[in-house]
């Protein structure tokens, strides 16, 4: 579905990208972890049309992304949950919602799929359905991200991108979000999944990609990546399952 | 009904009899032509709010597209004999093209950065109403600007002229308010709040941006049509940087992203100076005086202190 190859994304001078491959294929959940720096967040962009400085090649369901505005990338099926969140503090937790199908609203026949969406994803997160008139800067943190998400989902998404989703979130959270992510991966949706949180990534994803400094430096099945020894002294830690709750709760370690 | 519904009812509520009763009751053509100041600061703090409080993008030249309107339908009028509502098109035309022109770079700034270009052109604007004199009358700027009139009905009589600037103002307060609540009014808050996050929805920022530039701009063009055939003579100081900046005070005071805030900022700044005259030397002291204190009490603008204090007198009866 997603393709990218040898892509090289600049800051200006600085080349945070240095040559990346990557492929999603369809109804997969794929992570890319690294740590801070590493480049994950300037890939997004380059996915999203919210950065112009890349070279190489991004491919979507075999049309080229290059110099499309990332309302057309939008429209095409990609959506993201950016970093940080970033809701909109001051429209109601329902506008925001509708914000996520503004590239849909413009057709008038869409008008009703567009309230069916809104009930799935009020479904989906029934806090949100409670809060619908509030303002969402006054949601709580997990409460955003779940916003966040919704507002993403909105689009009726081919392949959905999120940023770091866990970031700030305690452990009961995120593994609510990603059971989420979980679920939405077996309902058919595409998924790239950022993270710095590796094994919390890594234990629900099918397929992952390790970044450094701009490169690929591992890829494989999520549960090889797992066992990878290197990996393991490098993002987990050797005994990464007994040193939860310090850091979050992985789900299969509840399991 | 929801609390954002009932106080739009009630601001509603307000407005339509006092501006219905004012205009019978009041026989001083001094006072209606106040009231109709007022109507013409409305449309333009209208216009900027959309701009400013709706979509976060500051202008300190908005006095620029105010004094195209005017100088526009007096050049049309008075040079070239158009009749005033042939003019009005045309003068809405040249202004957005203007505004067209001056958004397209000048909307890639932000911030700081946007308040210093755009306050470079309402220089510009300015330099240029003045030095072009045999186009715009330079210094001493234009007379014999004609009255308005439709049919039968002149609107030199001030009751008539206040009736049709207030007109104008309920119908682009209908307008904006409609708008704010549409798909593109959600978008254009949500760029106030966060540009990026709004491109990652697929809103085209730029694009949006540019269009409530030249909407803006539009509104202060109406403004300065009504303006010119109010006073009949125009000159470049009413349209200099010191406007601009009333503007921008206008629309604070009254309330960022409010439209009835707009109104009553454009009010409180309009009628102020007129009620500060006893004061003589010191007025603009005491202007100033005010204008702090308001700001100091109530920092989200008036109509919206004025509702908090409401509503925190009605919590406490509870």
């Amino acid at each position: 579905m997603l393709n990218i190859q040898n892509l090289k994304c600049y800051h200006g001078r600085i080349q945070a990208i240095k040559g990346v491959d990557l492929f999603i294929g369809k109804g997969e959940l794929v992570t890319l972890v690294g740590a801070n720096g590493s480049g994950k967040s300037t890939l997004v962009q380059a996915v999203c049309g919210l950065l112009n400085e890349w070279k190489g090649e991004i491919r979507f369901e075999n049309e080229l992304l290059a110099g499309l505005k990332p309302s057309s990338i939008v429209k095409r099926g990609i959506s993201m949950v950016p970093e940080g969140r970033m809701i909109f503090s001051t429209l109601s937790v329902l506008d925001n919602l509708k914000l996520g199908a503004y590239t849909r609203y413009r057709k008038k026949r869409m008008a009703e799929a567009v309230e069916n969406d809104l009930q799935m994803v009020l479904d989906l997160f029934p806090v949100l359905k409670d809060r619908a008139s509030q303002p969402a800067g006054t949601l709580s943190g997990g409460e955003q991200q779940m916003l966040a998400i919704g507002r993403a989902l909105m689009a009726r998404p081919k392949l959905l991108v999120l940023d770091e989703p866990s970031v700030g979130l305690a452990p009961l959270l995120v593994r609510k979000i990603l059971s989420t992510l979980e679920q939405l991966r077996n309902q058919g949706l595409t998924i790239l999944l950022i993270e710095q949180n590796a094994h919390a990534a890594l234990e629900i994803a099918d397929r992952g990609y390790v970044i450094e400094t701009g490169r690929v430096v591992l890829e494989g099945a999520a549960s090889d990546l797992l066992n990878d020894e290197e990996l393991k002294k490098v993002y987990l830690g050797k005994d990464y399952c007994e040193s939860y709750p310090k850091n979050f709760i992985p789900l299969r370690c509840c399991n | 009904m929801k609390p954002e519904c009932f106080k739009n009812r009630l601001y509603y509520g307000i407005f339509l009899p006092v501006i219905a009763v004012s205009g019978f009751v009041i026989d001083s053509p001094y006072y209606l032509q106040v009231l109709t100041f007022i109507g013409i600061n409305t449309l333009l703090t209208i216009g900027l709010n959309m701009l400013m409080g709706y979509a976060g993008q500051i202008s300190l030249g908005h006095a620029a597209f105010y004094g195209i309107g005017a100088y526009t339908t007096t050049i049309l009028t008075v040079h070239f004999d158009f009749s005033p509502w042939a003019a009005l098109p045309c003068t809405l035309v040249v202004t957005g093209m203007v505004a067209f022109l001056v958004g397209l770079p000048m909307l890639k700034l932000t911030g700081y950065y946007l308040g210093m270009g755009t306050l470079g052109f309402g220089m510009i604007v300015y330099v240029l109403f003045r030095e072009w004199s045999h186009v715009t009358g330079g210094s001493s700027g234009m007379v014999g600007i004609p009255s308005l009139s439709l049919g039968p009905v002149s609107f030199s009589d001030s009751r008539n002229y206040f009736y049709l600037v207030w007109m104008i103002v309920l119908v682009c307060i209908v307008f904006c308010q409609r708008l704010i609540q549409s798909r593109v009014g959600r978008a254009l808050r949500s760029i106030s709040d966060s540009e990026n996050a709004a491109k990652a929805l697929g809103v085209d920022t730029k694009d949006l941006k540019l269009k409530i530039f030249i909407l803006s701009a539009l509104f202060a063009a109406m403004a300065g049509f009504l303006y010119a055939h109010l006073v009949t003579f125009i000159s470049p100081g009413s349209f200099d940087f010191m406007v601009s900046i009333r503007m921008v005070t206008m629309v604070v005071i009254g309330g960022m992203a409010s439209i009835w805030g707009a109104l009553l900022g454009a009010s409180v700044l309009t009628l102020l100076p007129e009620c500060l005259h006893a004061f003589a030397d010191f007025e603009m002291v005491v202007y100033g005086l005010i204008l702090m204190l308001i700001m100091i009490f109530m920092p989200r603008g008036l109509t919206r202190g004025l509702m908090d204090i409401y509503e925190r007198s009605v919590s406490k009866q509870i």
